[in-house]
């Protein structure tokens, strides 16, 4: 075993399941129901069923009380539960402690489900702040919504960097290329540049398109000890390297150039004993086209301040770009279920170490995929999370 | 005075020294005894240091810009005030506040710009912090 006391969480638990529910409009189905069908689409993919399954993950999204509502629902009897909250990092904060529990014996089959209709829900955008968070004074008052938050950190990213909306754009336009060869992609076209810069200015600088989408939907993810992953026919993927963070407000010292994957990446990599440079594939949660620049940056994909450089000229373009990203269409025109991205992120860097990503955007002999998660507001007050997928051990 | 929305802000024992000054104009902040940061938002309790035993100053009210944004659609009752300047203000004080910009032309703003306290009031009374340029 290369994983024990102090020694990081290196193979220490596989995902051996994952599934990303095909709907993006579903009025008709409740959040419990679609929890239950991504749970049920994740345990076939790995080839068990709900009485293997002895420890729950979900978030806020779960409807009722912590994880208790739905692991009632789903009549799964659980030696471990984990309702662990930190927005759309949260699946992949969820992932780290299934690697946790299952190192320490205390549970073998881990699932992590994610819906929300936040499209026919009548549930607004996430991130908002509620009236009894102590903060809510200050922050409530002035008109903030979640587009408004990210365009302050787009702003100070341009004015220290000289970072372009054109290149904040390439974003876009690259997970909109890899978005038309997903049938299921809530916008599947291909955009154009000018196509992001002419569409309507939400909050300086950020334009409808450098947004994500709106969509219901789901998905889920079973983690499984290697003992369990020895015993299943499919293709199973190590986690080799989990890192979180919490980056706060500081006092009010606000840094709006840096976000807390300036620490779980560096994390991650640490526990995985990789480089950045030898990451083949990165699903990057992109709530909007900034989220993704800055991450890049914090990740160490490039310097800081050269995000806008890097992403330039097609650098995110699947198959064969500096970093493909997003072969899904991210968060950007895929799908965002229940305004988080972060469970979708895990999915699409399994399909890629799988080799079952789309055709034309699967990268050729993708041994390390990474996934990021990120949220709450940027920079500010956020959660963020980031897995390293290997090759065998 | 500004014609943005203005509710009346939730007013808490651990924030209530902060809204008794902006309801007399004055921006008036916690520093920690121990460490002598200047803590935002206002609470007692240091986030850098841990204390609880903190004092309550008047701050000088001036800043300058650290980010901002025109919203141009804002959401619920903010849409018909679009568009709004909202920014990261960071006072001489030290912390970097959220606030909104009034009174300016949002199109001759930018990030360094020198701004001044000014307080718009509730319905009950109490100052929301905001800045001008003037």
């Amino acid at each position: 075993m290369s994983y024990g006391h102090g020694m990081g969480l290196r193979g220490a638990a596989h995902i051996a399941g994952v599934y990303e529910h095909p709907g993006r409009h579903l009025p008709d189905l409740t959040v419990a129901q679609i929890h239950a069908q991504v749970a049920a689409g994740a345990l076939a993919d790995a080839g068990l069923s709900f009485s293997d399954v002895d420890a729950y993950y979900c978030a806020g999204d779960a409807p009722g009380f912590g994880g208790l509502s739905m692991a009632d629902y789903l009549g799964i009897s659980c030696r471990g539960i984990d309702s662990t909250e930190s927005g759309g990092s949260s699946y992949l904060i969820h992932v780290q402690h299934a690697a946790q529990a299952i190192a320490a014996g205390h549970c073998n089959v881990a699932l992590i489900t994610l819906a929300g209709k936040p499209r026919t829900g009548g549930a607004g955008p996430g991130g908002s702040i509620s009236q009894s968070a102590p903060e809510s004074g200050f922050e409530n008052l002035f008109g903030l919504n979640v587009v408004a938050g990210y365009a302050l950190a787009a702003q100070r990213h341009i004015y220290e960097f000289g970072t372009t909306s054109a290149q904040l754009a390439e974003i876009k336009v690259a997970a909109s290329q890899h978005a038309s060869h997903n049938p299921h992609a809530f916008l599947p076209d291909a955009v154009t540049i000018e196509e992001v810069l002419e569409s309507p200015m939400i909050a300086r600088p950020l334009h409808r398109l450098d947004s994500c989408v709106i969509t219901d939907g789901g998905g889920a993810l079973v983690v499984v000890s290697p003992e369990i992953a020895a015993t299943l026919s499919r293709h199973t993927i190590p986690v080799l390297g989990t890192g979180a963070a919490v980056k706060h407000s500081t006092a009010g010292r606000i840094d709006l150039s840096h976000t807390g994957a300036s620490i779980s990446g560096p994390a991650a990599f640490a526990e995985a004993r990789v480089h950045p440079a030898d990451i083949d594939y990165a699903s990057i949660y992109d709530s909007f086209t900034i989220t993704v620049l800055i991450t890049l940056e914090d990740l160490g994909f490039c310097a800081k301040g050269e995000g806008g450089r890097f992403v330039a000229d097609g650098g995110l373009l699947a198959p064969f770009g500096r970093l493909p990203f997003n072969t899904d269409g991210g968060g950007l025109c895929n799908n965002h279920p229940a305004n988080r991205g972060g469970m979708t992120k895990v999915i699409e860097a399994v399909r890629q170490r799988r080799g079952e990503a789309a055709e034309a955007v699967q990268v050729p002999d993708c041994e390390l995929a990474l996934a990021h998660g990120t949220g709450g507001s940027l920079a500010t007050r956020m959660g963020s999370a980031t897995l390293v997928l290997g090759r065998e051990l | 005075m500004s014609q943005l929305p203005t509710p009346n802000p939730p007013v808490t024992a651990d924030s209530l020294p902060f809204w008794e000054g902006a309801t007399d104009d004055r921006l008036v902040l916690p520093r920690c005894n121990g460490c002598a940061e200047v803590i935002w938002y206002p609470r007692h309790f240091c986030p850098r240091c841990g204390s609880a035993d903190v004092s309550w100053f008047e701050a000088s009210g001036q800043g300058s810009i650290y980010s901002f944004t025109v919203v141009e659609r804002g959401q619920g009752r903010w849409a018909e005030h679009s568009p709004y300047v909202l920014a990261y203000v960071e006072l001489a004080e030290g912390p970097r506040v959220l606030t909104n910009i009034i009174d300016t032309d949002p199109d001759s703003l930018s990030i360094g710009d020198v701004v001044h306290a000014s307080f718009d009031h509730s319905e009950d009374g109490r100052g929301v912090l905001r800045f001008t340029v003037r």
